[in-house]
């Protein structure tokens, strides 16, 4: 049992040493000339005007909530996907069911608004 | 493949399950009508929520009366995921009619709260569909989705009133501890599939049954984590915690709705789990609930006697209650569940209409949930004081009234089994619990208000009171009906080991 | 041919994932984090599922999967909402200074 680990092992090994040599190849060729500039964050080329940890609009946050629920719904979806023929009618209406009610929450969603972006 | 099909489709099934279906029907409707009405006209939506119920109750009669007419014992649906028996049945009824109750008295009080919306009697009724599948589910998944459709509503529920801090908070707190419960209870649950092979509880109270000697860690591990799971929805000691705070912060109609339909709900699941599932297993749970009852009992007890918040002081009044409940379970026999069923029944009414006092003390500057703002109720409303003073006494088990039918069949069936160390100290914390009820009492009936601001309270309202009070005082004068309805309940688990219900 | 990995590693795998969810729950002060750990723990229960479900040859513990994973999204929708809330009140994510109602 254990000794079925020993590729995985040497791969790990393999894995951890590329990077460390690259680095330290690169350390040792390049030019190391560091000023005030060079440091700043990159922005489009214009001046960084403010905290990258400034707080997002809630916005986001209920684009996201909506995004987990109608996204995660999709799972169920996909098992009659692929036995859509063995399922037959019967299926298919059950799936309409489901996505009916789906529908009912997205006609409320919009109505409400959440999907604009004021 | 055409078989497969016609195993699930057909009209038989859908009739099983037509109340759940009736119900999200209606509550999808009130979510495109709540688009429809303009602000003012929101009461259209509680209209079409009790609607709902009456269509429910419709198809739930159905059901029913296709039991009686073919003297079975219960139907079931859906390859034996859905069973509709008697205790489905009673605990159905018992959801329609505490939710019925509660929208009449939030028409008025949402209004109060200028948080309206139709939403709110939508999550309510999706919230009754989640209860209505854990108590006919036969299958763990069916179960599980059931109690998280429950529970889900119901986080949304409590934190309903958005601009309120304090009713925020009560959802937060909800929503972390059940949804932590939740995933304690799903590890039971997949441990008992593991070990059994099977979804179906029946069968997995029979294939643990049969299990070798070896993996009896595994098995007391799942025991132990769908019980902890199951303790924390019915809010017993020491997995209460989240009660008072989600109780106190919760709009108070709601508090009244979690508090009756909500552990109910979670009772029926219990029930379900004990009676089927870990049939067999009661050397391993009899201890675990024995403790947890007696540290309910006191724990409920003596935490209500400090209380302030008459909402606070119900939370953990109705903990005590469900310590009392669980001793029927310690009791085990056909009394005691029937003490459970009968106790449930008593409690949905008389616990409502103490809430719905509650609600009528609500004004735009007042919250009305401190003991001080209920004194004088005598002198403002002799009536609602009086209705009030009929709840409690109930909920204190005093005869004639509800409650005392609860307690009795408690009592009876511990004596029955032999428990009479329990029988007393149950006893006992009836005295106890006298105590903070008389002290809400004493402050309608003894001390003067605090301020002369009349109370108007609207007609749904009162019509809930008098429902409630009529309940109350008829179950403790004329038990006898509501016994036998219990009675019948008890048909199925009795029948449980016979054979798989068809 | 390599043997295939024993069933109770799988177990063990998710009864320690559990217990990191439990432990986070309990220790961590951050609603966010909090709320991770209990995605954490159904995500455990989901393994514990689809391992048992394997070893008994049956699809019933990978339905339950997609229910516990339907079920954890909305949980996560619904949280996310009442976080905000919260937020909008209070201006904090720590669940200690959320402690209006006590004893």
């Amino acid at each position: 049992m254990p000794q079925n680990y020993i590729p995985i092992f040497l791969f790990m090994l393999v894995a951890l040493a590329i990077p460390v040599v690259t680095l330290v190849i690169a350390k040792a060729v390049r030019p190391d000339n560091p000023h005030a500039t060079k440091l700043m964050p990159y922005e489009c080329g214009i001046d960084p005007v403010d905290t990258a940890r400034a707080r997002y609009t809630v916005r986001f946050y209920i684009v996201a909530i909506l995004f987990v629920v109608f996204d995660v719904e999709t799972i169920f979806l996909f098992p009659w996907a692929v036995q859509f023929k063995m399922l037959g009618w019967f299926g298919f209406v059950e799936m309409m069911v489901f996505l009916a009610i789906l529908v009912v929450g997205y006609v409320w969603i919009w109505k409400k608004g959440a999907l604009e972006w004021v | 493949m055409q078989t497969f099909a016609a195993q699930f489709a057909n009209a038989h099934d859908l009739m099983v399950v037509m109340p759940m279906v009736m119900l999200t029907l209606f509550a999808c409707g009130v979510l495109i009508i709540d688009l429809l009405l303009p602000a003012g006209d929101k009461r259209w939506n509680a209209a079409t929520a009790a609607l709902g119920l009456l269509f429910a109750g419709g198809s739930l009669w159905r059901v029913q009366a296709t039991l009686a007419h073919q003297g079975m014992l219960g139907v079931s649906a859906f390859n034996g995921s859905v069973v509709m028996d008697p205790m489905a049945i009673f605990f159905c009824w018992l959801f329609l009619i505490a939710t019925g109750i509660t929208i009449l008295i939030s028409v008025r009080y949402m209004e109060i709260e200028q948080e309206d919306h139709g939403e709110y009697y939508a999550l309510m009724l999706f919230s009754v569909v989640g209860m209505m599948c854990m108590a006919s589910g036969k299958d763990i998944v069916l179960l599980f989705i059931g109690l998280e459709l429950m529970a889900i509503s119901t986080y949304v529920l409590v934190g309903f009133l958005r601009r309120d801090k304090r009713s925020n908070e009560a959802a937060l707190k909800y929503l972390l501890l059940g949804a932590f419960s939740s995933g304690i209870f799903a590890y039971g649950l997949s441990l008992m599939y593991g070990l059994s092979g099977t979804t179906d509880v029946t069968l997995i109270g029979r294939r643990l049954a049969g299990l070798p000697e070896s993996s009896h860690p595994i098995l007391m591990l799942a025991v132990v984590t769908t019980l902890a799971g199951l303790f924390f929805k019915i809010a017993a000691v020491p997995f209460h915690q989240w009660a008072p705070d989600a109780y106190e912060g919760a709009p108070t109609a709601i508090t009244g709705f979690m508090s009756v339909a909500g552990k109910a709900a979670a009772w029926a699941l219990l029930l379900r789990i004990f009676a089927f599932a870990l049939r067999y297993e009661q050397t391993i749970w009899m201890p675990m609930v024995i403790a947890v009852a007696v540290m309910t009992l006191t724990g409920g007890n003596l935490a209500a006697m400090t209380q302030n918040n008459l909402k606070r002081l119900l939370a953990y009044s109705s903990i005590a209650h469900v310590g009392y409940m669980l001793l029927g379970l310690v009791a085990w026999n056909e009394t005691g569940i029937k003490g459970i069923l009968v106790y449930l029944l008593v409690y949905t009414f008389m616990n409502l209409g103490a809430f719905a006092v509650i609600v009528s003390l609500r004004r735009r500057d007042l919250i009305g949930d401190e003991i001080d703002d209920i004194a004088g109720l005598w002198f403002k409303r002799p009536v609602e004081a009086l209705l009030m003073v009929i709840f409690l006494l109930s909920l204190g088990g005093i005869p004639p009234l509800a409650g005392f039918y609860g307690k009795y069949f408690i009592f009876l069936s511990l004596i029955e089994t032999g428990h009479y160390v329990l029988a007393s100290l149950a006893v006992f914390y009836i005295a106890v619990s006298l105590y903070y009820y008389l002290r809400i009492i004493n402050a309608m009936l003894m001390r003067p208000a605090l301020d002369a601001e009349p109370i108007q309270p609207a007609f749904g309202l009162r019509l809930a009171l008098w429902v409630t009070a009529l309940a109350t005082v008829g179950i403790g004068l004329f038990p006898e009906i509501f016994i036998r309805a219990a009675a019948w309940t008890m048909t199925a688990p009795r029948a449980v080991t016979q054979a798989f219900l068809r | 041919m390599m043997n295939t990995v024993p069933i109770s590693w799988y177990l063990v795998l998710s009864a320690v994932l559990f217990a990191c969810g439990v432990t986070g729950f309990i220790i961590k002060r951050n609603i966010i984090t909090i709320f991770m750990s209990i995605e954490l723990m159904l995500n455990a229960v989901n393994l514990s599922f689809v391992a048992f479900a394997y070893q008994w040859k049956q699809l019933n513990g990978e339905v339950f999967v997609f229910f516990v994973m339907v079920v954890a999204a909305a949980e996560a929708a619904v949280g996310l909402a009442i976080i905000i809330s919260v937020f909008r009140t209070r201006e904090t994510l720590s669940v200690d200074k959320v402690d209006l109602l006590k004893l």
